[in-house]
């Protein structure tokens, strides 16, 4: 079983993440980086597949330099091979042309059995790039997985909705995106640390990938990033003293904000 | 020369990122409950933490060439800036439970105990110290002696990390078990499975700090195990521990050096955030030296600490002799644990009544801090161990 994850390297959501002003892009040199938490569920997945039966985890991530460390964070956890996909160009890059991007190199990887994805990245959170990557790849699109079982030569998973949940069963290979309820990702040990310095990572450029600069960038996006606004300051909490009455004030409260 | 390894970094983002979401939020509580928590051991087991200074076939991590006592040390420090009693429950869980085993065991021992200890499915613990002989641990009144093939074993134990978890599995105790024939008592090493009869465990100490940590108090009354539960060599036992001891030092200079960094964090920020008279309090001098004598203590500490973890790395590939990490050791462990105790009390100061509130972290490290100065070898113990080792003896 050859699984191929899909990873992303994201502002970290503790630190004061921002815009670069210039072209309205994440602004990622200000603030540290890492593999965005929602993929280690993904990996996660990857992983105890590969473990229970016999199996290559190859992670590819697209990024400036940095992102590398996404890669290196999941050679850590034990998978066993990475990509980087890194290029001037891919800046400002969109939903669109991440999946161009990413198909090209699952291509140039290899047929998988089993591509997984996290189910959004945590900065941008549009959650469409595994729909959009196993469409290019003609691969069944399994997204939103909270419980994921291969047999044989299909795959069987569980979406949660608000009201049921689905059980989906597609043919392998297929593309499959994970929640964050699907498993409990692992922390790296000292010894996964020490050998993921020894695990092969390919950095490919365009050319590599044979993909042009018009399609990716700003230049190809097909979404257009108008204007930022700084998220409103918090304002001051309210304290109710409860003179009898806590109860409707606090209904009034609830009821001029909507919630009831 | 002066920084870790990439891969030593790595695994402290690793511990830290563990220490604060499964440890930190759960602290306050456990403390306030003398709770130890049992299912936090598994969790640091698959981390690695326990085996890391043990070899791949016992499930372990250690490649000698990859500093794997300073990555001890690592965990400790981190594991110790968010609790105290975290860091010594893995530090007594690797030092005085697995090392032992792992250095003097047969492979028959090794095989039976270390796998379940390096997964953090077991415990072991390691007695020395009784009612009447601490400091003076060659003192030891708890006897042994050989009945057939069986030692059956009488005397106690007191202050026992690790020793009545219930996943605790085994406890190695030193005892008397005959004369050299200089006269002088005979000490060997025996290990002592939990829940053999005649060993009780006695109800957990009351103790000033260290409240998550489980430390008991032992009895044996003619307990009886196999001739083959000595561990090393008869009549090496006091040798033994005194190597044990001085590993055991440099993972309570990283415990210490964890409270230092977090003393240095916690009064940075509140002298930043508390105002008194208009204006923040650490624009006082009075305020802003005691933080700038918390860094200095802070950086001090991590150097001895990692001089002596490194030095202990470098012995065990045969380049450095015992006699240089033994008078390192000691070192680090009398400045660090004294540094705590120092730092802890300016921390406290800084945060004036809050300091002396539970609600406060520095509170718990103020109780913690002080066993720093008394566990593994007090400071007077460590001050004549320097003192002899440059020809002062005592
Ligand atoms: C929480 C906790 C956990 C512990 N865990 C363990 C454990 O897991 N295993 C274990 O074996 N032990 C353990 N200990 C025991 C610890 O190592 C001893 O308490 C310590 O070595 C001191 O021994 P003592 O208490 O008998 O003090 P004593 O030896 O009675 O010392 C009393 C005082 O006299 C001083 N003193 C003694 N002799 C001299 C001298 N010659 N010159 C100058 N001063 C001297 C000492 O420094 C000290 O200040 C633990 C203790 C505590 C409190």
């Amino acid at each position: 079983m050859n699984i191929v994850v899909c990873v992303k390297y994201v502002p970290d959501a503790q630190a004061d993440r921002g815009f670069d002003e210039s072209d309205l892009t994440t602004n990622r040199e200000s603030v540290d980086g890492l593999l965005s938490e929602l993929d280690e569920y993904a990996v996660e997945e990857a992983l105890k597949i590969a473990e229970a039966g016999e199996g290559e985890v190859t992670v590819v991530t697209i990024g400036p330099d940095k992102a590398a460390d996404a890669v290196k964070k999941a050679l850590q956890m034990g998978a066993d091979k990475g990509v980087h996909i890194s290029d001037e160009a891919i800046r400002g890059s969109d939903a669109f042309a991440t999946s161009l991007l990413l198909a090209k190199a699952i291509e140039k990887i290899g047929a998988p059995d089993l591509v997984i994805t996290g189910m959004a990245s945590t900065d941008g959170t549009m959650g469409v790039v595994p729909a959009m990557l196993a469409e290019r790849l003609g691969l069944p699109q399994v997204t939103f997985a909270s419980e994921l079982t291969v047999d044989g030569d299909g795959v069987t998973i569980r979406r949660d909705g608000d009201t049921a949940s689905e059980t989906i069963i597609a043919k392998l290979p297929a593309l499959v995106s994970v929640t964050d309820q699907i498993n409990e990702p692992r922390y790296p040990s000292f010894k996964g640390i020490m050998a993921a310095k020894k695990k092969p990572v390919e950095t490919w450029s365009l050319a590599d990938l044979g993909v042009d600069a018009g399609a990716v960038g700003a230049a190809g996006a097909y979404t257009k990033v108008l204007s930022v606004t700084k998220r409103p300051p918090r304002e001051q909490g309210q304290i109710v003293t409860d003179e009898g009455d806590g109860g409707s004030k606090l209904a009034d409260f609830l009821a001029s904000r909507k919630f009831i | 020369m002066f920084e870790l390894s990439q891969d030593h970094e790595d695994f402290r983002a690793m511990v830290r990122d563990f220490a604060e979401r499964e440890v930190a939020p759960h602290v306050a509580e456990w403390d306030r409950a003398h709770h130890f928590p049992t299912d936090l051991a598994p969790k640091m087991g698959d981390l690695g933490l326990f085996g890391l200074v043990v070899p791949e076939e016992f499930g372990g991590s250690a490649d000698p060439e990859g500093g794997p006592f300073t990555a001890l040390c690592v965990a400790i420090e981190e594991l110790g800036r968010i609790d105290q009693s975290i860091g010594i429950t893995l530090s007594a869980g690797v030092g005085l439970g697995i090392n032992p085993i792992l250095t003097y065991g047969s492979p028959a021992q090794k095989e039976r105990w270390l796998p379940d200890l390096v997964s953090g499915r077991a415990l072991a613990a390691f007695g020395l110290t009784e009612p009447d002989a601490g400091s003076d641990a060659g003192a030891t009144r708890t006897k042994a002696s050989l009945d057939g093939d069986s030692w059956v074993v009488n005397g106690a134990k007191a202050f026992i990390t690790n020793s009545g978890t219930e996943i605790t599995s085994v406890v190695t105790v030193t005892a008397r078990t005959g004369e050299s024939a200089d006269g002088r008592p005979e000490i060997s090493a025996i290990m002592i499975p939990s829940g053999t009869t005649g060993f009780e465990v006695a109800p957990a100490y009351d103790k000033l700090g260290w409240n998550i940590s489980d430390t008991h108090g032992l009895t044996f009354s003619d307990v009886r195990v196999p001739q083959e539960n000595l561990l090393g060599d008869r009549g090496q036992g006091f040798k033994q521990f005194l190597k044990t001891l001085d590993d055991g030092r440099i993972a309570i200079s990283a415990l210490a050096l964890g409270l230092l960094v977090r003393m240095r964090e916690e009064a940075t920020a509140y002298a930043q955030a508390r105002t008194a008279f208009g204006r923040p309090i650490g624009v006082n001098q009075g305020v802003s030296f005691k933080v700038a004598d918390l860094a200095v203590m802070e950086e001090t500490a991590r150097l001895l600490t990692y001089k002596a973890a490194w030095l202990k790395d470098q012995q065990e590939l045969g380049k450095h002799s015992v006699a240089e990490v033994k008078q390192a050791a000691a070192i680090a462990k009398l400045y660090t644990s004294e540094a705590a105790v120092t730092a802890t009390r300016l921390a406290t100061q800084i945060f004036g009544g809050n300091g002396f509130m539970e609600e406060y972290p520095v509170a718990r490290f103020y109780r913690d801090a002080k066993i720093l100065e008394i566990g593994e070898g007090t400071s007077e113990v460590q001050r004549m161990v320097i003192a002899r080792n440059l020809g002062l003896s005592s």
